[in-house]
């Protein structure tokens, strides 16, 4: 077994992935916001690994 | 004839090499319009932009378990110096940016807790067991690397785990969040990375006192990505929140109940978890970097090699620490990306004790790898 096998597995893992996911939700990309999150006037939304939703910290 | 062109040779490339950088290009450019096209062009950009991260690593070996582990075992600091200078060139421009644009654009600031303190040694631990980092899980995985392609899964679900609990854990107690800023913070941060490289320095072996061309020129195209990084999405490079996202969306998706945990109860993980996960960022930098490793691997010929066969212990292993290594970063505020480079080059303090603990850790983590039997 060569490693071209184990990287196409998680290649497609990942495509699979995202076939399920776009099969439940499909983005719309008229509502997708400006190119730069910098100058566009909106406050950064996205997740990240700091960010603790639901909670201040204390 | 193709093959024979006068224009091929007259721009110095042979055809074969041409050809197989106009599949590259033409696989990258058909990659970027599609996420564009389907959700939009910042998610498109934010594809190419974890792609570049991905081919860089890939390509320039630029890493960061790897050099932590040559620093301890031979005393060879070229990676860790390298990765400082890529964390000093976006601390530069990215702690003004943030105190000026602080509507548009936040940095990864984070508190640090006994939690944090404790999840940074045991990523530090699991990631020289497994030799991959947060990003180095999902380069490897991209290259062929049979012990990533095990551990990842258990990393995306140990971040959906440590997710999951985070707030029993930041219970124990966390300082408020401590933050650089302005050019006072970029004079600390450049004055504490100067600190680390000259310790480094003096510890090194004489014949290690030196950074490769390779490492430099990798350095300054990551602090470019993770500065457009910050500029399209207005967040810094982050790699675990986007693992444990997909496991959410996966429970989710399996009528499993999140409202048990503050965390992925939350109205805004609610948001994204039913929201496409080519509108998050760290997700599209995720699948950027193992796609981005991908390319290159398969473009130099590095896919054809062997993989050497595992024994069944070393299968649970990786799945183990893969686990540990996801929950632990959660508990981090972060892995190497997210809460080492992203924290200390964004201003926030919790990077640099995540980065004392974790180095601690690589000690222990090195010390144990060889007993897993993941030494192949």
């Amino acid at each position: 077994m060569t490693r071209l096998i184990i990287a196409s597995i998680a290649i497609s893992l990942i495509g699979a992935f995202l076939i399920i996911d776009i099969m439940q939700v499909v983005p719309n990309p008229y509502n997708a916001p400006s190119m730069f999150s910098l100058g566009s006037g909106k406050a950064a939304a996205g997740g990240f690994c700091g960010s603790l939703p639901g909670k201040s910290t204390k | 004839m193709i093959l024979e062109s006068p224009l091929l040779a007259s721009a110095g490339l042979k055809p074969r090499l041409f050809f197989k950088w106009a599949t590259l290009f033409t696989f990258v450019v058909a990659i970027f319009l599609s996420v564009a096209a389907i959700a939009g062009l910042r998610f498109g950009l934010m594809i190419l932009i974890g792609l570049g991260f991905g081919a860089t690593l890939e390509g320039f070996r630029f890493g960061f378990a790897g050099p932590w582990r040559a620093m301890i075992t031979k005393r060879d600091p070229a990676g860790i110096w390298a990765q400082l200078l890529a964390i000093g060139m976006v601390a530069i421009f990215a702690i003004p940016l943030i105190e000026n644009y602080s509507s548009e654009i936040t940095g990864a600031a984070a508190p640090i807790g006994y939690a944090m303190v404790l999840g940074a040694f045991v990523f530090g631990a699991a990631m020289q067991v497994v030799l991959g980092c947060g990003s180095g899980t999902l380069v490897n995985a991209g290259s062929g690397n049979i012990v990533a392609l095990i551990a990842l899964p258990f990393f995306a679900l140990g971040s959906f785990l440590g997710a999951y609990h985070l707030f029993w854990w930041t219970d124990l107690g966390v300082l408020p969040v401590q933050k650089l800023t302005g050019w006072g913070g970029v004079g600390i941060t450049l004055a504490m990375i100067c600190f680390v490289a000259m310790a480094l320095w003096w510890k090194a072996e004489p014949q290690f006192r030196r950074i490769p061309k390779r490492l430099i020129f990798a350095a300054l195209i990551v602090s470019f990505l993770a500065l457009a990084n910050l500029v399209v999405a207005g967040q810094p490079w982050g790699v675990v929140y986007g693992l444990g996202l997909w496991v959410a969306k996966g429970a989710h998706y399996s009528a499993i109940d999140l409202s048990g945990s503050i965390f992925w109860a939350a109205p805004a993980s609610l948001e994204r978890i039913n929201a496409s996960v080519l509108t998050d960022y760290t997700s599209l930098t995720n699948i950027g970097i193992v796609m981005g490793a991908f390319l290159v691997a398969f473009w130099r010929g590095g896919l054809s090699q062997p993989v050497p066969q595992l024994r069944i212990k070393a299968w649970v292993w990786a799945a183990i620490v893969g686990l540990l290594m996801g929950y632990a970063s959660r508990l981090a505020f972060g892995c190497n990306v997210g809460a080492f480079f992203s924290g200390i080059s964004t201003g926030s303090l919790h990077g640099w004790v995540w980065f004392i603990a974790a180095f601690i850790g690589s000690y222990v983590g090195i010390l144990l790898r060889p007993r897993f039997g993941l030494d192949i």
